[in-house]
C-alpha cells in the first residue's frame, strides 16, 4: 500500500479541477447555493479520503509511542 | 524556561492540544472580520479562505510528520533551524529567518486591525482604532513575554469555545431573524446582487481562486507560526490523526459567511472599502449592547491568541538564527531577553503598519501567503532522498522570489501588466506565481552551476532513519 497517499491528491483535482463546472448559483443544495455546496462537500469527503490513507498507511504501524 | 521549553513546549504536546493550536488558525479576527468582510465586498471569492485552510490540512498529512521526525532527531526547535541543518548553512537559516518574519507582519497587522476595529465599534466610537491598537499590541507583547507558549495554547482553547459558541449563534440567527432561513437569505441576495454568488469571470475568478488556493495551502504550515506548533507536537502519529479531522473544523467558517451575506441586504449602506466592519456593524444594529460586548469578547481573543504565537515565532526565529549565529556565546538566558526584545521590536514595526495602511485583511493575507511560499521548493525538495539543490541554489532561489514578490506588491503589479496580451485567465492568475517561477529557475540553475564551479563538497542527505 506504499501509494495508497497519491489519495491525497484527489480533493485537490476535484475540487479545484472541476471548479469551473462547479461554479454556479443552481441548483441550491441543503440551502446553499451550489458552489457554497461544493465546497462544504469537498470538506466533508476530503477526512474520509484520509481515514483510508491512515488505515493503510504503513508509517502508522512503525510502533511510534502516541 | 529554557528556549526550547518556551517556544515549543519541550515538545510533549498531545494530539487534543495539537488539534486546537492548528485550528487556532481557522478562527483568527481575518476569518471573524476578514471573512465576513470579503463576503460582503466580494461574495464568493472568499470561499478561498476555507477552501485553502482544509488543503493545507490534506496536504499536511504527507509532508507534516516527515518534517516533525527530522526536527525532533536533530533537536530543532524553529523552521530557520531546519533549513540551516538541511542545506548546513547558517546563512540560509538567517535568511529564512528574516523571510518568516516578514511574512508574518502583514498577518500580524491584521490581527492589530482586528483589535483596533473590534475595541472601537464595541465602545461605539469612544476608544478611536489607532489607540485600541496601541492598546492591543502592548497587551499581547507583555502577554507573550511573560507565558510562552504553554499561554498560548490554553488561551487558544477557551478561546475556540468562545468563538465557536458566538460565530454559530450569529451564523444562525441573522439569516433566521431577518430573512427566516439559510436559503431566504441567499435568495435575497440573489435578487439583489447575483454575481457574489459565483466567482465572476474576470478578476477574482476561477484562475484567481485555483492559483490562491494552491499556494495558500502550500504556504499554510509553512509559516513559521503553524512550523513552530507543528515541532511541539509529540508524536507524528498524531499529526497525522489531526489532518483528519481538521478539514472537518474548517466547516465551521460557513456561519462567517452567513453573517457576511446577510449584511449584504441588511446593512447595503455600509461602504464597501468598510468591509471588515461589516459583523460588528450588523451585531450592533441587531442586538443589545451586552451581546455587542460579548461578541466584541470573543473578536479580541481571536486577535489576542494568534498573534501572540505570531509574535514568538517570529521572535524566536530571529533569536535562534540570526542573534545567537552573530553572536555564538550568548547564555540561554541571554537568548531569552533578546527574543523578548524582537517582541517588542516586530510589535512596533507592525503598529507602524496597522496605523498608515488601509488594505483590506484578505490583502493582507494573500501578502503574507506569497512570501511564505518562496520557502516552499526549496523546503520540499529537502524532504527528497537525493536533494540536488545547493545551498547557494536555495539562497538566491528564495532571495529572487521574495525580491519579485515585494516589487509586485509595492508597485501593485499583476500578471495582466506584465503581460497585457496573454488571455484573461492567465492574467488572473495570482502574482506569487511569477515570483514562484523565477525562484524556481535561479534555484536550479545556481544550483548546477556552483555544482559545477565550486569545488566544495556539497552536504549529503541525512537519513536518520
Amino acid at each position: 500500500m506504499k501509494y495508497i497517499k497519491l489519495l491525497i491528491a484527489v480533493p485537490f483535482i476535484g475540487f479545484l479541477g472541476l471548479l469551473p463546472w462547479a461554479n454556479r448559483i443552481e441548483p441550491y443544495i441543503l440551502g446553499m447555493p451550489f458552489l457554497l455546496f461544493w465546497l462544504v462537500l469537498w470538506m466533508v469527503i476530503s477526512p474520509l479520503l484520509l481515514t483510508i490513507v491512515y488505515k493503510f498507511d504503513p508509517d502508522n504501524k512503525e510502533g511510534e509511542t502516541e | 524556561m529554557s528556549m526550547e521549553e518556551w517556544t515549543v513546549g519541550g515538545r510533549g504536546f498531545g494530539t487534543l492540544f495539537i488539534f486546537f493550536l492548528i485550528a487556532g488558525e481557522v478562527y483568527t479576527t481575518f476569518t471573524f472580520l476578514g471573512g465576513s468582510g470579503w463576503t460582503f465586498t466580494r461574495g464568493a471569492a472568499v470561499y478561498y479562505v476555507p477552501a485553502y485552510i482544509f488543503l493545507a490540512y490534506v496536504l499536511s498529512y504527507w509532508f507534516v510528520p516527515k518534517i516533525w521526525k527530522y526536527c525532533k532527531d536533530n533537536n530543532l526547535i524553529s523552521q530557520p533551524d531546519f533549513f540551516a541543518s538541511k542545506y548546513k548553512s547558517t546563512a540560509l537559516g538567517i535568511l529564512v529567518a528574516i523571510v518568516g518574519c516578514v511574512a508574518l507582519i502583514p498577518y500580524i497587522v491584521i490581527q492589530f486591525k482586528g483589535l483596533g476595529i473590534i475595541v472601537s465599534q464595541a465602545s461605539y466610537g469612544t476608544i478611536t482604532p489607532v489607540m485600541a491598537s496601541c492598546i492591543g499590541a502592548a497587551v499581547v507583547a507583555t502577554y507573550v513575554m511573560v507565558s510562552g507558549i504553554h499561554g498560548s495554547a490554553w488561551t487558544a482553547i477557551i478561546k475556540d469555545f468562545m468563538i465557536l459558541i458566538v460565530v454559530i449563534f450569529l451564523g444562525l440567527y441573522i439569516p433566521f431573524h431577518y430573512f427566516g432561513g439559510i436559503k431566504p437569505m441567499f435568495e435575497a441576495v440573489e435578487l439583489v446582487k447575483p454575481e457574489l454568488l459565483t466567482l465572476p469571470d474576470a478578476g477574482f475568478s476561477n484562475s484567481w481562486f485555483t492559483s490562491t488556493v494552491i499556494f495558500n495551502a502550500i504556504g499554510f504550515y509553512i509559516l513559521p507560526t503553524s512550523f513552530m506548533v507543528i515541532l511541539s507536537a509529540k508524536s507524528a502519529k498524531g499529526l497525522r490523526k489531526n489532518a483528519i479531522t481538521l478539514p472537518l473544523y474548517t466547516i465551521l467558517l460557513l456561519f462567517i459567511f452567513f453573517v457576511g451575506f446577510a449584511a449584504i441586504t441588511v446593512i447595503p449602506e455600509l461602504e464597501a472599502a468598510q468591509g471588515d466592519l461589516a459583523l460588528l456593524m450588523l451585531a450592533i444594529k441587531t442586538f443589545d449592547p451586552w451581546i455587542v460586548g460579548i461578541i466584541g469578547a470573543a473578536g479580541l481573543l481571536t486577535a489576542l491568541v494568534p498573534c501572540s504565537v505570531m509574535l514568538m515565532s517570529s521572535a524566536a526565529g530571529l533569536t535562534q538564527n540570526m542573534y545567537k549565529v552573530i553572536v555564538p556565546t550568548a547564555s540561554d538566558k541571554h537568548l531569552l531577553t533578546v527574543s523578548k526584545l524582537f517582541i517588542v521590536l516586530i510589535s512596533l514595526i507592525a503598529l507602524y503598519f496597522t496605523i498608515t495602511g488601509g488594505e483590506a485583511m484578505a490583502i493582507l493575507n494573500i501578502m503574507s501567503y506569497s512570501l511564505i511560499v518562496q520557502l516552499a521548493p526549496a523546503l520540499f525538495l529537502s524532504l527528497q532522498k537525493n536533494n540536488m539543490i545547493t545551498k547557494q541554489g536555495a539562497f538566491t532561489g528564495i532571495v529572487t522570489g521574495v525580491v519579485v514578490v515585494l516589487i509586485m506588491t509595492l508597485k501593485g503589479l499583476g500578471i495582466g501588466d506584465l503581460l497585457p496580451h496573454v488571455p484573461q485567465w492567465v492574467q488572473d492568475i495570482n502574482g506569487s506565481f511569477v515570483a514562484l517561477i523565477m525562484n524556481i529557475l535561479v534555484m536550479f540553475f545556481v544550483s548546477l552551476a556552483s555544482k559545477v564551479f565550486v569545488s566544495v563538497k556539497q552536504p549529503e542527505y541525512e537519513d536518520v532513519r
